[in-house]
């Protein structure tokens, strides 16, 4: 077939403004109704879902840290039995880790990658969709399962032999074990979405080094996502296959070791952290630079900073089992490796400081919220520092102290940034404004409460409280301050109450937010508040770092991408020069087919091994449906 | 009756969980090991102080200090970035210095608290769900004694605990002592203390260890060195016989009931293995692994009902007419 014997197509050179826009709006938006929820592929409705569906998850972690709070407000309380505590505390641990932190980012990535990058939808939109139905039915499952009384209760680490058929002869590890597996499929899913958008889908100019910080930050993290998770799936089915079919993988009487799950564990377990703090660290640059009115100082600092903290990340697991019984010399290694990721962490801390110190600040609620990132989490760093000691961590190693560590690190790493990430995108994926009245209330209340309720368990875990104690004696003198801390969990729980409050009242009264309330600086602002199915009509041409500062009048774009329909433009890997146009998936119902097949067949192998056989051909035919040729062009080229 | 039983109990059953007191913090080191640990870290928290305030001090000083006029965003002032280039290039350097000398400082703890000495009066203890085998083994069988949930040591003395698990994976963490070491399934650990002061130092388990890992506490009972030696020798001895009627009717009821078939009492016919050795438990201060302390009260309520003071434990409830716990409960009180 000869090129000219092709039809001509419509361009988007041959069209004017308008017409182009309602054109691509007809070709790339979702189709309304229940079809159009079920097949959507658009970025822009994934991340939307997962975003509030993380959220969702958030609020139910969140309701579980408060009745733990409830039942230690005093000594010998009665609230909660042993049991329940056990399961809630699994529960709250698995459900912000693996349901909220991890995801929440992803879904920003999901979101705001694109509109950064300059495209019209993520590589691999059917992917996408996938992994948010998967991320949706896992989290369900879990938490079905806890209202059946059938919630995991060993713990969100789940270690053997505890964890094991001998000694917890429910489904409730099964439980646990699955639903890692259903987020771990997610978030691999996402990975290598963010990773081919951030390589292939870039606008025109956009060479690695106009790339925003955030992006650097989703890609690394994306990165980590990769290498860090497999471990912990091979940890989970090993576990599933121990206690199903009889393996001896953890067994130390038939050869296994308890102490290879740690090593599995944390060979993920502590990238984990860097893959929920990296995106925080993105959102912190993000905001700082728009709200200090400059660049962030020193751009290649922050990003190889950024890649030597992943790197680290994956030597200093053994930091989590120092009183394992290791060899000293080898242990003390890994005390050195693990203070030195402060190094990383610290520049970036000096370049934002220098920011700061340079820039014009203007202080709306998300600026608030990364100085209190900066004051909280450089206090967690440093607290780090000291459990990263060998000595030192064997006086706080499982007690309050160590508690008190990680909530500093990830509610101020990564949760106060990504609260004020939720004021500073808001306005661009609503259309309106969050309230800044409240928002000062939010970030107050959040502040305050947070160290009131965190800063004590400091001081309780060095008087000797350990983890993970459902109840303790009057005469532990442990009293006073688990109440202080319940009183300012309380607290901090209201601000999210706030936040809530303030999201549901926006929605409806909120300020119109424009194209860029706040002048900053990346593509995303250069589109309409919310950004249409296509995100932009014209795909811009990047010719400077912070383009919307550098061209603030009009962006320069490029031509001739397909006006029919779905087309991406893909870019070379350094330097964004155009190479080829490439087809878009169109909506599908595949994904959501194929999600609950796998469900299905993720679900029914805990209960019998058969699954495995009768559960692989449905995911077979769905995928066949996924895959099927449908004879548009995108499967002939 | 066993109904009847219940109801006598309940001011038992009500009583306030209050264990045995002792010390159990971090900054009370009474041991050379947690003497050293509480100065390693009050070297970092300085160090970590320093840099804390340092920072919020700069932030503060960056928000409020006078600013050049609004401009563009792009206009940059290029002094400041090639200063700023050099002052973060400085202060990186900074704190891999400071992390680097904050590791030799800890390598060098590391090495004290871990010195191993070989004259070490020497223990095993084995991790149980929930509560503390601790075996005395001595060269002669004769030397060698069990106990549980209580540890006595001399004071000036090395001790090296032998730790294992006889099920899941525990952290034997007695905090005025030394810092935890884990007890794990199919693996031997250990750890040296000394301690200084003659006193209680209360420990508890630091792994998660299922249902009732919160009350898996345990006591180290540190005596002048005579006083232990003294001690040891009793703990030697076999069971006491009881001495009067009912005490003797408790001895039988013991077996008859079924008591023995967990616990052993040495020189009687009792000599079950799984529950704790209770061949002087007349003496200890606390039972349950901590959770109450030992009073003839307390050990009723505990007979009667184990399963109401720590739910999920493996001692069953057993179906005791008040008579019979009576006598039994004579017959431990005298197991001194």
């Amino acid at each position: 077939m000869s090129i000219a014997a092709e039809p001509r197509e419509i361009r988007d050179d041959v069209l004017n403004g308008l017409q182009l826009s309602t054109q691509l709006e007809r070709v790339w938006r979702t189709p309304s109704g229940w079809t159009g929820a079920l097949t959507s592929v658009d970025h822009k409705v994934v991340g939307r879902r997962y975003i509030v569906t993380a959220f969702a998850f958030l609020l139910l972690g969140g309701i579980l840290a408060i009745l733990m709070r409830v039942q230690l407000a005093g000594p010998e309380k009665t609230f909660l039995s042993a049991d329940k505590y056990n399961q809630i505390f699994t529960m709250h641990g698995s459900t912000m880790m693996f349901l909220f932190a991890v995801p929440v980012m992803e879904a920003f990535a999901v979101y705001l990658v694109p509109l950064m990058v300059g495209t019209r939808n993520i590589a691999f939109p059917r992917l996408n969709a996938f992994s948010y139905w998967m991320f949706l039915f896992g989290g369900c499952f879990l938490w079905i399962s806890f209202a059946l009384n059938v919630g995991p209760d060993v713990g969100w680490f789940a270690y053997v032999p505890l964890s094991s058929l001998q000694y917890t002869p429910t489904k409730r590890p099964d439980v646990w074990a699955q639903m890692i597996t259903f987020t771990e499929v997610a978030a691999l899913a996402v990975a290598v979405e963010i990773i081919v958008t951030v390589f292939k889908l870039r606008a025109p100019g956009m060479t690695l080094d106009r790339i925003p910080l955030f992006v650097w930050a989703m890609l690394i993290t994306a990165f980590l996502v990769m290498f860090a998770m497999p471990s912990v799936m091979v940890a989970s089915t090993s576990l599933i296959l121990d206690r199903l079919v009889n393996t001896r993988f953890y067994d130390s009487s038939s050869g296994g070791h308890p102490l290879l799950w740690q090593h599995l564990f944390w060979f993920f377990g502590h990238p984990e952290v860097y893959i929920i703090f990296i995106p925080g660290t993105g959102m912190v640059s993000a905001i700082l630079a728009t709200f200090a009115r400059r660049p962030v100082v020193g751009y290649p600092v922050v990003i190889l900073s950024l890649i030597a903290t992943g790197f680290l990340s994956f030597g200093l697991w053994v930091h989590h089992m120092f009183v394992t019984g290791l060899p000293q010399l080898g242990a003390g290694l890994f005390t050195a490796s693990s203070m030195l990721i402060a190094v990383p962490s610290g520049l970036q801390i000096f370049c934002w400081l220098a920011t700061l110190w340079d820039g014009r600040p203007v202080y709306r609620t998300p600026l608030l919220f990364v100085i209190g990132f900066i004051v909280i989490f450089v206090l967690g760093g440093l607290s780090g520092v000291m459990v990263a000691s060998v000595p030192i961590d064997t006086q706080v190693h499982d007690t309050y102290f160590v508690v008190a560590h990680f909530h500093y690190v990830l509610i101020g790493g990564a949760v106060f940034p990504l609260i004020g990430a939720v004021y500073y995108w808001f306005p661009k994926i609503t259309g309106r404004m969050l309230s800044e009245s409240l928002g000062r209330w939010n970030f107050w209340l959040a502040f305050i409460g947070f160290n009131v309720a965190f800063f004590p368990m400091h001081i309780l875990g060095l008087i000797g409280m350990p983890r993970r104690v459902y109840t303790y004696t009057a005469n532990m003198d442990w009293a006073h301050l688990n109440l202080l801390s319940s009183g300012g969990a309380l607290v901090f729980a209201l601000s999210f109450a706030l936040l809530l409050v303030n999201v549901i009242y926006s929605l409806r009264k909120g300020e119109l937010a424009g194209d860029n309330p706040w002048s900053a600086s990346t593509l995303e602002w250069a589109t309409s508040s919310p950004p249409p199915p296509q995100n932009f009509d014209r795909i811009p041409v990047v010719k400077h770092r912070d383009p919307l500062w550098a061209d603030s009048m009009s962006l320069p774009v490029v031509a001739g991408l397909s006006a029919e329909r779905r087309e991406v433009l893909l870019t070379s890997l350094a330097e964004a020069e155009p190479q080829i146009r490439e087809a878009s998936p169109e909506p599908s119902i595949w994904p959501l087919l194929t999600a609950i097949a796998t469900t299905v067949f993720f679900i029914g192998s805990i209960f019998t091994p058969w699954a495995v056989l009768w559960g692989t051909p449905p995911m077979a035919v769905a995928l066949i449906g996924w895959f099927w040729p449908t004879g548009s062009r995108e499967d002939e080229e | 009756m066993p109904v009847r039983m219940r109801t006598a109990l309940v001011p038992f059953a009500t009583l306030p969980l209050a264990a045995c007191a002792g010390r159990q913090s971090v900054l009370d080191p009474q041991g050379l090991q947690s003497s050293q640990i509480l100065h390693t870290i009050f070297i970092f928290l300085t160090v970590a102080a320093a840099v804390w305030i340092a920072v919020v001090v700069v932030l503060g000083v960056s928000l409020l200090r006078r600013k050049r006029p609004a401009d563009q965003p792009l206009a940059l002032h290029q002094p400041f970035e090639r200063t700023s280039g050099r002052v973060i290039f400085v202060l990186g350097l900074a704190t891999l210095v400071v992390v680097l000398g904050l590791s030799i400082v800890s390598y060098a703890g590391q090495r004290t608290i871990f010195a191993k000495d070989e004259n070490a009066l020497t223990l095993k203890i084995i991790g149980h769900q929930w509560w503390w085998e601790v075996r005395y083994e001595a060269d002669s069988p004769h030397r060698s004694f069990v106990t549980a949930n209580e540890i006595r040591v001399p004071t000036g003395q090395p001790v090296k605990v032998e730790l294992e698990s006889a099920d899941v994976i525990h952290s034997f963490w007695v905090p005025s002592l030394t810092g935890k070491m884990d007890l794990i399934t199919g693996q031997k650990n250990e750890l040296q203390f000394t301690a200084k002061n003659a006193g209680v130092y209360r420990g508890q388990c630091a792994e998660f260890c299922g249902l009732q890992h919160a009350n898996m506490a345990f006591a180290v009972l540190a005596l002048p060195p005579d006083e232990f030696g003294r001690w040891r020798d009793h703990e030697n001895q076999s069971a006491n016989s009881p001495t009067d009627q009912l005490g003797k009717q408790g001895e039988a009821l013991f077996r008859a009931r079924g008591c023995a078939l967990c616990h052993n009492i040495s020189g009687t016919l009792a000599g079950g293995q799984l529950g704790p050795d209770l061949t002087h438990i007349g003496s200890r201060t606390t039972i349950a692994a901590g959770t109450l302390p030992n009073t003839p009260a307390t050990l009723a309520a505990w007979i009667a009902d184990p399963q109401h003071i720590k739910p999920g434990n493996l001692m069953p409830k057993m179906p005791l007419q008040s008579g019979e716990l009576i006598a039994i409960l004579h017959y431990l009180e005298q197991l001194k």
